[in-house]
């Protein structure tokens, strides 16, 4: 129902060309029944999904002066990539999500979206907010055929579309509760179900599995795992845990603290199906941690300067 | 259930003490009417049918006061907190508006109106219209920024965006503030329909004055009370409590 079939291409471009070194580390060969990509290039030149330019934001901070939340970030999202950002906590992921969905005017730079610069929010690029912003006053169906709705798709094919990615997200049953009435995952769900349902090109996810239990939070890899590989899209998924961007990404581009700048990005190459617990994940994950410890510590200390100001 | 027969007993002690005072003939019973006289006046008005015109007449008038008053309400809240210049502007010139008591508008209204159920529905409607106001204007701004960008991310935007968003979102904020809304335009329709004795309950308030009956001006009194009482406590506390619910506003 949603395959792109335009999004399969056969990747080439090489990571990382504009900013921070490539890191090339792993060399599992991929299950090319998964994965969409052969991870050896090939001479050929794709224009990037997203592709950001340059990208600069600063905040007016309370006191006044302006925090500068990213430093010219340049970054190239492959069509149909699964892309994770990792960093610590207020390095400026969420922003940096919220302004690729077009909700946060950069201070300067552009965001590209298949090549033309783009200035707003569009369907084409949908962000699952970490704090998933469901409507509280929709039910969970009403929920998912909101985007929907918004496009002015007819009743009949809305009505169709919600019942299939309800059963996608194993939530049929719970078609017509009020969001307050579901459980973390299950609200995790819906609000990936909302997502899905406005048919993006373009997958945005801000810590989505961050507050779920472990168990939950491995079935909803699986799943997204799933999606992903049968309908080609392009996912853009920030963490802050690196064993799950090393899990779910192809790609893993870390983030440094204040300012946000790229500090650089690993290629992962292991087959596909992944577990988390899988040694050849965790020792990635290891290697990526190392090179993310001194931004983790920078942040902490920024916490404690925080604290002890109050 | 403690806390209704504390209730029971207090408000059993009351009509005993009342009923006491009676009995003691202090003050005579054309000024201070006993319980049972207090009853009768409400069993005739209920019976001849003036105290059910009389509710029906305010009633009709509190919902087309009050409605407007939200439509309008709602639009110039909206407009205020959506514009700077409007809300450094007309939104001072709201809040110090809120000073005059409703009662003052009652002259302007007769020389507007005349004697006229317009001119009752414009008193009612600038009793509540400002705290309707305010009330929408503080709710789009404690409403948490998410939803809006939720759905303008989901690809709302324009009316839609207000209609079926921000709206709904800002509603557990703006409910106080028609509560209060609907407060001060029960009291300015009361005060309203004593002067202008169009039917309603206040003009039977003032008919029992004018045959010095004591007995009925309690008896509307408690009517006024009660009527006040049912809207404010049981239909607008009730949906403040089950919308914080279901907005995950309190640990439910
Ligand atoms: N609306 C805002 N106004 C001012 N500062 C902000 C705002 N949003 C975020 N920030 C600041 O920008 C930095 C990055 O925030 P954020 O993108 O939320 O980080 P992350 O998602 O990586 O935790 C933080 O230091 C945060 O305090
Ligand atoms: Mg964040």
């Amino acid at each position: 129902m949603s395959a792109n079939p335009q999004n399969a291409y056969p990747s080439a471009v090489p990571v990382g060309r504009r900013t921070g070194v490539r890191a090339n580390v792993f060399q599992g060969k991929p299950a090319s029944s998964v994965t969409t990509f052969p991870s050896h290039p090939i001479a050929e030149v794709v224009v990037p999904k997203v592709a950001l330019d340059a990208i600069s934001l600063s905040y007016k901070a309370t006191s006044g002066e302006r925090l500068l939340a990213l430093d010219n970030i340049s970054l190239e999202v492959k069509p149909g990539e699964f892309l994770c950002i990792v960093g610590p906590s207020g390095c400026g992921k969420s922003t940096l999500l919220h302004l690729i969905a077009g909700l946060n005017p950069q201070t300067s730079g552009k965001v590209l979206v298949d090549g033309a610069p783009v200035s707003g929010p569009g369907t084409d690029r949908i962000l699952i907010f970490q704090e998933l912003g469901l409507f509280p006053w929709l039910t969970v169906g009403g929920n998912v055929e909101f985007g929907m709705k918004m496009k002015n798709v007819g009743k009949a094919e809305r009505e169709e579309r919600v019942q299939y990615y309800l059963r996608l997200v194993h939530l049929s049953k719970f078609r017509d509760s009020y969001i307050h009435q579901l459980s973390g995952g299950m609200r995790q769900r819906v609000a990936l179900a909302r997502a899905l349902a406005t048919d993006p090109d373009v997958l945005l996810m801000d810590e989505p599995f961050a507050a779920l239990d472990a168990q939950t939070r491995d079935l909803l890899h699986d799943e997204l795992e799933r999606l992903w590989s049968e309908t080609g899209r392009t996912i853009i998924f920030v963490t802050h845990n690196v064993r799950e961007a090393v899990r779910l990404g192809d790609r893993v581009v870390l983030m440094t603290f204040r300012p946000g700048r790229v500090k650089q990005e690993f290629s992962v190459n292991l087959p596909r199906p992944r577990q988390m617990e899988q040694a050849d994940v965790a020792r990635t994950a290891g290697d990526v941690l190392d090179c993310l410890r001194d931004e983790i510590n920078k942040s902490l200390e920024a916490e404690y300067a925080d604290e002890k100001i109050r | 259930m403690k806390k209704f027969a504390k209730q029971v007993i207090f408000y059993s002690a009351l009509l005993g003490i009342w009923t006491v005072l009676a009995k003691l003939r202090i003050w005579p019973p054309y000024l201070f009417p006993p319980p049972w006289g207090v009853g009768h006046a409400l069993w005739d008005g209920f019976a001849d049918h003036s105290f059910w015109i009389g509710i029906a007449v305010t009633m009709k008038r509190m919902l087309i006061g009050y409605s407007l008053s939200v439509v309008l309400g709602m639009i110039l809240g909206l407009a205020v907190s959506s514009n700077k210049f409007l809300e450094e502007t007309l939104g001072g010139l709201l809040v110090s508006l809120q000073s005059l008591p409703s009662i003052c508008w009652i002259p302007l209204a007769v020389l507007w109106f005349g004697l006229t159920e317009k001119a009752i529905l414009f008193v009612v409607l600038m009793g509540s219209l400002l705290s309707v106001t305010i009330a929408m204007e503080d709710g789009r701004k404690q409403m948490p920024k998410i939803y809006g960008m939720a759905g303008r991310n989901l690809g709302a935007s324009g009316f839609r965006l207000f209609w079926s968003v921000l709206l709904p979102a800002s509603l557990p904020f703006i409910v106080n503030g028609m509560k209060q809304g609907w407060a001060f335009a029960w009291r300015s329709l009361i005060q309203a329909e004593m002067i202008f004795l169009g039917l309603g309950l206040g003009q039977l308030l003032m008919m029992g004055r004018d045959l010095s009956d004591m007995s009925q001006v309690i008896a509307v009194m408690i009517l006024i009370v009660i009527l006040g009482y049912m809207v404010d406590g049981l239909i607008f506390r009730t949906m403040e409590r089950r919308l914080q619910e279901k907005y995950g506003l309190t640990p439910a």
